[in-house]
């Protein structure tokens, strides 16, 4: 595997409070390009909270404030100033519960297109759904079927849908919440091989509670505990053998 | 031992619990039937005396369409026939309907026919004006006290001077039927008619038609302002102190006595702005801020149904915060916010209280046809029938409660099959 040294997301002593209660605790860290990251630790910890500070999605939770500094491609996103409907079209997210539009599988995944005016005509609009279908891996099974509405899908097809919806605006980063918790092995797996062929392309960290997931998708992990960063490196060594005994004691199944 | 006495504890409270269960079962169902028992006759009774005031008594008159009487040629304009002594041609109809009347008994004769025949005998001379200088037979309507006295509404075993009739006006009566000249048909009057001072031509079309204006001003003024008002409660506003204010104080309108709307429609809107008077733009006005905060509390409470995750999946490809609002969550908010809109116009139809203060309680015997004319509305024209004394109105008042009540449940069907229809799975 080739390395590479190119930091996409720089995150520097980042404190979240919902109301007086401290979520996460002087949060650092470097997320390289092209890579998956797997953010892990027992319920309560803060790895989602961490992730949504990521997309600025805790800007909809009125009694969450974020201090502290992340920067996305050496630009700052913790500040008033940043345009976070531009953030946000860069990094696209995918939810723990499949959450497609109520609409058709087309409409679904051509929405996030045609409100950021990606497409100039109907066929581009269309070459774009079904690029993103494909690279969902979707499109196969459902490109006779583009019409009827995606929550006829399954669980596992709903939530490749919301991640050809996700691609479909040209993200360069995927955060992804525990997105097969909701889902059966085969659908998960199927994910997982995905999130393998993703990662060529698109830079994604990923919120898991199955500690084998982690092991199997990510190349760095970083593992939280009770709104701390314990511990972050390589999978291969954070499993085999991590420094921290909490992490040791968390992996080993000893709490969690 | 213990254990023993444990046990049996148990299994007695477990029977006691059972019972419960049951008794409480039964209560809810004695309730449920005293209920429907409850609706039964009440619709029974409205039913029972409404039913009659779609037929009216009609009489066959034989009319004579004398030139030389009407004073009318076959050429006559529209004016002169306008004009035409149609009177005239009554009055030797009716002096006619039995031979050899004395000049008293022409009079009681008279009283038998409802004043508004000229107008027939008019009419049915426009519509067939070949008729000139024949005789024709006509049913006409009869008076109210011929027609309740024949529906059996109105007794005739009491003395005579208790009667609106008197012996010789019923063996005119009696003599009618015998001859076949007297007999009911469906009530037309009752639908294509306003208000009458007569009730045998009063009729629910005015009022009916003054509700349907009135209720087209409240969705007009209350719907867009209610969607507005409860998508930026719900999805822009900021929580702090001012907007929970709001909110409590929104809660607190629904429950305000809706004759204060009413005090507040003819303070503000009749002697301040200067409204016309008994109109359904100043009753659709103020029903409409009576129904406001009901219609916006179901608004909010379908918006807030809308599951938050479809409008985070909007909001993580970039859409602005309206962008989500309006293309996510207001869509699949519209068949709900459509039932409390519907819920809400069916709470200002019945309304009565508000639109007596601002004038709609007048006798308008027009049909009106904008919202700026005078006009009544259905629940105020039964409390001018229920009040008036004459028997006649008493049917005509549970008919057109029986109106009222296919209106309300037609509106609610209408919001059950929208919500059905429109309403999205997800």
């Amino acid at each position: 595997m080739v390395e590479n040294n190119n930091t996409k997301i720089s995150a520097k002593d980042v404190d979240v409070f919902y109301s007086e209660k401290q979520a996460l605790n002087k949060i650092s860290m470097d997320i390289k390009e092209k890579e998956v990251t797997a953010l892990i630790g027992p319920s309560g910890c803060g790895k989602s909270t961490f992730l949504r500070c990521i997309n600025r999605m805790n800007d909809l939770i009125e009694i969450c404030k974020v201090t502290g500094s992340i920067k996305v491609d050496n630009e700052e996103i913790i500040s008033s100033s940043t345009d976070v409907v531009s953030l946000r079209s860069k990094i696209g997210m995918v939810f723990q519960k499949p959450n497609p539009f109520p609409k058709s599988i087309f409409d679904n995944v051509a929405y996030g297109p045609s409100i950021h005016g990606l497409a100039d005509t109907k066929s581009d609009l269309e070459n774009i759904v079904i690029t993103s279908l494909k690279k969902a891996g979707l499109y196969n099974e459902v490109k006779d079927r583009l019409n009827e509405p995606g929550t006829s899908l399954s669980g596992g097809q709903q939530q490749r849908l919301c991640i050809a919806r996700a691609i479909a605006v040209n993200p360069e980063i995927i955060l992804m919440d525990e997105p097969c918790s909701a889902l059966d092995p085969i659908a998960t797996a199927i994910i997982e091989e995905l999130i393998d062929e993703l990662r060529l392309n698109y830079t994604i960290i990923i919120v898991t509670h199955s500690m084998q997931q982690a092991a199997r998708v990510s190349q760095k992990t970083c593992f939280f505990h009770l709104g701390e960063l314990i511990e972050s490196g390589e999978t291969n060594k954070i499993f085999t053998n991590p420094d921290n005994t909490k992490t040791q004691d968390y992996i080993t199944g000893r709490f969690g | 031992m213990n254990s023993i006495v444990a046990q049996e504890r148990i299994i007695a409270l477990r029977k006691k619990r059972s019972a419960q269960d049951l008794r409480f079962k039964y209560y809810g169902f004695i309730a449920m039937c005293l209920a429907l028992a409850v609706l039964v006759f009440l619709l029974y009774s409205i039913f029972s005396r409404g039913f009659s005031a779609f037929q009216k008594t009609t009489i066959l008159l034989e009319i004579n369409y004398d030139q030389e009487v009407l004073k009318l040629t076959p050429d006559s304009t529209d004016q002169e026939i306008e004009k035409g002594k149609f009177f005239k041609v009554k009055k030797n109809a009716l002096n006619n309907v039995f031979e050899n009347l004395s000049k008293s008994d022409a009079k009681l004769i008279k009283k038998l026919f409802s004043t508004n025949i000229d107008k027939e005998i008019k009419n049915y001379y426009i519509d067939n004006p070949s008729v000139l200088n024949s005789t024709q037979k006509l049913w006409v309507t009869a008076h109210s006290n011929v027609d309740q006295m024949l529906k059996g509404n109105s007794r005739r075993d009491v003395p005579e001077d208790r009667r609106k009739l008197n012996d010789i006006q019923l063996s005119f009566i009696d003599q009618l039927v015998e001859e076949d000249r007297i007999q009911k048909e469906f009530n037309n009057f009752f639908f294509t008619r306003a208000d009458s001072r007569h009730p045998e031509i009063a009729g629910i079309a005015g009022s009916f038609m003054g509700s349907l204006l009135t209720l087209f001003v409240v969705f007009i003024l209350s719907f867009p302002i209610a969607i507005g008002a409860s998508v930026y409660l719900e999805e822009f506003a900021p929580k702090n102190k001012l907007t929970e204010l709001i909110e409590v104080n929104i809660s607190n309108l629904a429950a305000v006595p809706s004759i204060v709307f009413g005090l507040l429609g003819l303070g503000v809107l009749l002697n301040v702005f200067g409204f016309p008077r008994s109109t359904p733009l100043v009753g659709g006005t103020v029903l409409a801020l009576m129904t406001l905060p009901t219609i916006i509390i179901a608004c909010r409470a379908s918006l807030k149904a809308v599951p938050p995750s479809i409008k985070e999946g909007a909001l993580a490809i970039g859409a602005t915060k309206s962008q989500a609002v309006f293309h996510h969550v207001v869509p699949l908010a519209l068949p709900g916010t459509l039932t409390g809109t519907i819920i809400g116009l069916a709470q200002a139809l019945g309304e009565t209280a508000p639109l007596i203060m601002i004038g709609m309680v007048a006798f308008i015997p027009n049909i009106p046809t904008g919202i700026t004319e005078p006009s009544a509305s259905l629940p105020v024209q039964i409390f001018l029938w229920v009040e008036s004394a004459e028997r006649g109105f008493q049917e005509k008042s549970a008919a057109a409660i029986m109106i009222i009540l296919l209106f309300l449940f037609m509106m609610n069907a209408l919001a059950v099959y929208l919500r059905n229809r429109f309403e999205k799975k997800w």
